[in-house]
C-alpha cells in the first residue's frame, strides 16, 4: 500500500497497540487531535483514552512519568510535539532514562519509545526545526533512530516497540508527507545498529540519515548520469551506529562525504569522520567532507533555505571529493 | 457586579506527640505494641547506621554521604504506614525508608561506597532508586503510581522531596499531573529548613509548603516531622484514601537537618548553634522514648540490647560492603541490553590499558 511516512507511523502504532496491551501513547494533543502531525490520528477513537492519553502540557513530566511506567512493565510511547521542546525533558533522558539499567544493574529497564519530530523544512516558528540528534546520540544507554522513508519508518518503529532499551525515535518533519512509498500492511521489523546501503556505488561514499537521505539519494542518482558512482549509506540508527558498514563502504570507495542538517561543530558527521580516520585512513584518496547546517542559530523561516544542505551543496561537495 | 470568592483553602497542622513526650489521646493512632517498638527500633537503627556512615566516610572507607540525623521519624513513620506491596521512592536523605522496606543494609552501604550493585534492590522490597538531581524523581513516582492504578491492585506509591525540591519544575509538574490523573501517590515534603545553605524562608514566600498542593486540587496537611506518630497517621490516612481510588495527597513534614548537607559541607558557615540547639530539644527519638516509657514498653536494658544488636548488624553489613569485589567490566555490561560492538572494543582496550594490574 502506498503511504506517506506519517501514515506508515500511524499504521505501525495501530498494529502495535493491538499487539501489545502494555503499550500506551501519551503526550500533548495526541488524543482527539491525533497529534500536531496527525501521527496518532484516530488511535484514541479505536483504543480509548486509557491507551492514547492527552496529558497536561509539561514535557518533563510526560517523559519522567514514562520512566516510572516503563519501570513497572508498561511500554509508554510519549510524543513531544517539536524537537525544540524536547529539551524541557532532556534532563529526564540524560539523567534517568539513559541510565536506569546501569544504575540498578539491570533491575529496572526502561522500554520507552520517545517520539520526537526533528529537523526543519516545514516553515514553522523558532524551536520547531532543530537539529538535536547529536544531543541524544551523545548519551550512552539510549537508542537513537532517524528513519528516512515510510517503509523504513514503519519497520524501525516496530523494532523500537519491542526494544529492551529506551529509544529516541526522531521523525523527520519534512518527510512526514514529502512522498509516498510502498509499505507492507503486515508487521515487519528492521534491526537496530544495521545501516542500509540506499544505493551502491564505487567512487565515493555519501553517509547520511533521516531527513537528508532522500535528497542525497536523488543527488547520487543524478551524479550517476554524470558518470560519478556514489554509494549512499543511510545510518538508520545513530546510536548504536553501524560503523562496520561505514568503514567497509569508505574502504571500497576511498572517499567520504557526510550530510546532515544539524550544525557542523560536533554534529554527527564529526563522529563519522573520526571513525573513518581511525579505521580507514589509509584507504582515503581525498580529505573527508561535511555538508551540514552552518554553525549559526537556525534562521527563522524567511531564510531557512539558506541553512539546510541542499542538492547543490551536496553535489558540489561530492565533486570536490572526486577531485581530491 | 459584586466580586465573588471562587476559591478558599486552608492547611491543618498535625502533632500527636510533642517534644516532651505528651500524647494527644484523641489523635493517637491505636497501634499494637510491636509496631510502636519497631518504629522506635528503626529510628535507633537509622541513627546508628547514619553515625557509622559518617565515620566510614571520615575514615576514607566510604564516599560522600548525606546524613539523616534528626530526620529519622519522617522516613520511618511514613514507611511503616505502607503495606508490603506498596512502593517507595525516597530522597538520598531518607534511606531509612529503604531499611524499613527491607532493603539489606549492606546494599545501602555499597551504594554510598560507589558500588552500583547497591541499587539492585531485591525483588519484593518494592523500592525505586532515588535521584541525585533534586525533584527529578517525582515524575518517576508519578509514572509508577499511574502503573499501579492501571494494574488495579490497590497499591500506593510513596515518595519524598525536600523543602528546596518544592522550588523545582518537576515538583509542580508531577503534582499537577497527579491531580489530573488521580493516581495513588503520596508525596512527603521533608522540610528540614535548609537546602544546603539556603534557609526555608528564602526558598518560598508561601506560609506553608503543604499549601502548594491546593493549587493542583490535591489535599494536603502539615505535620510535625519529628513526631513519628503524626507522620505515621498522616501517611496512613493518605495511603488509605489513595488505595480506595481517592487520588494523591501532599504532606509537609516539618523537621530539621541536625547535621551537614553532606560530608562535604560545613553548616557552621551559614547557621547558628542556637538554632541547632533549639531543634535538639525536639529530637524525634528522645520524645518517642518517653512515649514508650509511659506505655511501659521501654527499659534501659531493652534499648541497650537493641543497640547492641544493631551494632552487630551494621558490622556485618560493613564487612559485606568491604568484601565486595566489583568487576569494572560491569560498566560496559549494563549500558544496553546487549554489549554493543563499540563497547566490546572499548572493554578490550581497557583490559589492554590495565593489563599490568595497576588499576583494575
Amino acid at each position: 500500500m502506498k503511504m506517506t511516512m506519517a501514515q506508515a507511523l500511524n499504521a505501525c502504532l495501530d498494529q502495535e497497540l493491538a499487539r501489545d496491551p502494555d503499550i500506551i501513547i501519551l503526550g500533548e494533543d495526541v488524543g482527539k487531535d491525533g497529534g500536531v502531525f496527525r501521527v496518532t490520528e484516530r488511535l484514541q477513537e479505536k483504543y480509548g483514552k486509557e491507551r492514547v492519553m492527552d496529558t497536561p502540557l509539561a514535557e518533563s513530566a510526560i517523559v519522567g512519568a514514562s520512566i516510572g511506567m516503563a519501570a513497572m512493565g508498561m511500554r509508554p510511547v510519549p510524543e513531544i510535539q517539536f524537537d525544540g521542546f524536547s529539551l524541557l525533558a532532556y534532563h529526564q533522558v540524560l539523567c534517568h532514562m539513559a541510565r536506569m539499567r546501569n544504575r540498578t544493574r539491570g533491575r529496572f529497564t526502561l522500554p520507552v519509545v520517545l517520539r520526537i519530530p526533528y529537523g526543519g523544512g516545514i516553515k514553522a516558528l523558532e524551536h520547531h526545526g532543530e537539529g538535536i540528534e547529536s544531543l541524544y546520540a551523545h548519551l550512552p544507554g539510549i537508542v537513537v533512530v532517524a528513519p528516512s522513508t515510510p517503509y523504513e519508518a514503519k519497520g524501525l518503529l516496530a523494532t523500537a516497540l519491542e526494544s529492551k532499551d529506551p529509544v529516541i525515535f526522531l521523525e523527520p518533519k519534512k518527510l512526514y508527507r514529502a512522498f509516498k512509498d510502498e509499505v507492507p500492511e503486515e508487521r515487519y521489523t528492521i534491526p537496530f545498529g544495521k545501516a542500509r546501503i540506499a544505493k551502491e556505488g564505487s567512487q565515493v561514499s555519501v553517509i547520511t540519515y533521516g531527513s537528508m537521505a532522500p535528497m542525497v539519494l536523488e543527488v547520487a542518482q543524478e551524479l550517476q548520469q554524470e558518470g560519478i558512482s556514489a554509494e549512499v549509506v543511510d545510518l538508520r540508527t545513530l546510536n548504536p551506529c553501524d560503523w562496520n558498514t561505514v568503514i567497509e563502504s569508505v574502504k571500497k570507495t576511498g572517499r567520504a562525504v557526510v550530510v546532515h542538517e544539524a550544525v557542523k561543530t560536533l554534529g554527527f558527521a564529526s563522529e563519522v569522520i573520526a571513525r573513518i580516520n581511525e579505521r580507514a585512513f589509509y584507504s582515503l584518496r581525498a580529505p573527508p567532507k561535511r555538508v551540514t547546517g552552518w554553525d549559526t542559530i537556525i534562521p527563522l523561516l524567511a531564510s531557512e533555505d539558506y541553512f539546510f544542505p541542499d542538492k547543490r551543496r551536496v553535489k558540489a561537495a561530492v565533486k570536490e571529493a572526486m577531485e581530491g | 457586579m459584586p466580586i465573588k470568592k471562587v476559591y478558599e483553602g486552608s492547611v491543618d497542622y498535625l502533632q500527636i506527640l510533642d517534644e516532651k513526650g505528651n500524647v494527644d489521646r484523641k489523635l493517637e493512632p491505636k497501634l499494637p505494641p510491636e509496631l510502636l517498638k519497631r518504629m522506635f527500633e528503626l529510628m535507633l537503627l537509622t541513627r546508628a547506621y547514619d553515625d557509622k556512615s559518617v565515620k566510614l566516610q571520615r575514615q576514607g572507607r566510604m564516599g560522600t554521604y548525606a546524613p539523616i540525623l534528626g530526620q529519622e521519624a519522617v522516613g520511618v513513620g511514613a514507611a511503616l504506614a505502607l503495606r508490603k506491596e506498596d512502593w517507595a521512592l525516597p530522597t538520598y536523605r531518607e534511606t531509612q525508608v529503604y531499611i524499613a522496606k527491607g532493603v539489606p543494609l549492606e546494599k545501602i552501604f555499597m551504594y554510598w561506597k560507589g558500588i552500583e550493585e547497591g541499587m539492585y534492590f531485591p525483588e519484593g522490597t518494592n523500592c525505586f532508586p532515588f535521584a541525585i538531581p533534586i525533584s527529578t524523581h517525582l515524575p518517576h513516582a508519578l509514572g509508577i503510581a499511574f502503573a499501579l492504578k492501571r494494574a488495579n491492585k490497590k497499591q500506593v506509591m510513596l515518595t519524598f522531596v525536600g523543602d528546596g525540591g518544592t522550588s523545582q519544575g518537576d515538583f509542580h509538574e508531577s503534582l499537577n499531573f497527579a491531580g489530573v490523573w488521580q493516581v495513588p501517590l503520596v508525596v512527603v515534603i521533608v522540610n528540614n529548613q535548609w537546602a544546603i545553605s539556603v534557609p526555608r524562608s528564602e526558598q518560598s514566600h508561601a506560609k506553608t509548603l503543604a499549601q502548594k498542593a491546593l493549587a493542583y486540587g490535591i489535599p494536603c496537611v502539615q505535620v510535625d516531622g519529628n513526631d513519628a506518630l503524626a507522620v505515621y497517621k498522616a501517611v496512613s490516612d493518605a495511603a488509605g484514601n489513595a488505595r480506595e481510588g481517592k487520588g494523591p495527597m501532599l504532606i509537609e513534614a516539618v523537621t530539621y537537618r541536625m547535621s551537614m548537607h553532606t560530608t562535604a559541607d560545613d553548616p557552621t558557615k551559614y547557621r547558628s548553634q542556637k538554632e541547632v540547639d533549639y531543634w535538639k530539644m525536639r529530637d524525634p527519638i528522645d520524645r518517642f522514648r518517653k512515649y514508650l516509657q509511659r506505655k511501659k514498653l521501654w527499659t534501659k536494658d531493652y534499648e541497650a540490647k537493641a543497640l547492641e544488636r544493631f551494632a552487630k548488624e551494621i558490622d556485618v553489613a560493613v564487612a559485606a560492603m568491604e568484601a565486595y569485589k566489583g568487576d569494572p567490566h560491569d560498566m560496559f555490561r549494563y549500558v544496553w541490553s546487549d554489549i554493543t560492538d563499540n563497547l566490546k572494543e572499548q572493554m578490550a582496550e581497557m583490559d589492554r590499558s590495565y593489563a599490568a594490574g595497576d588499576k583494575a
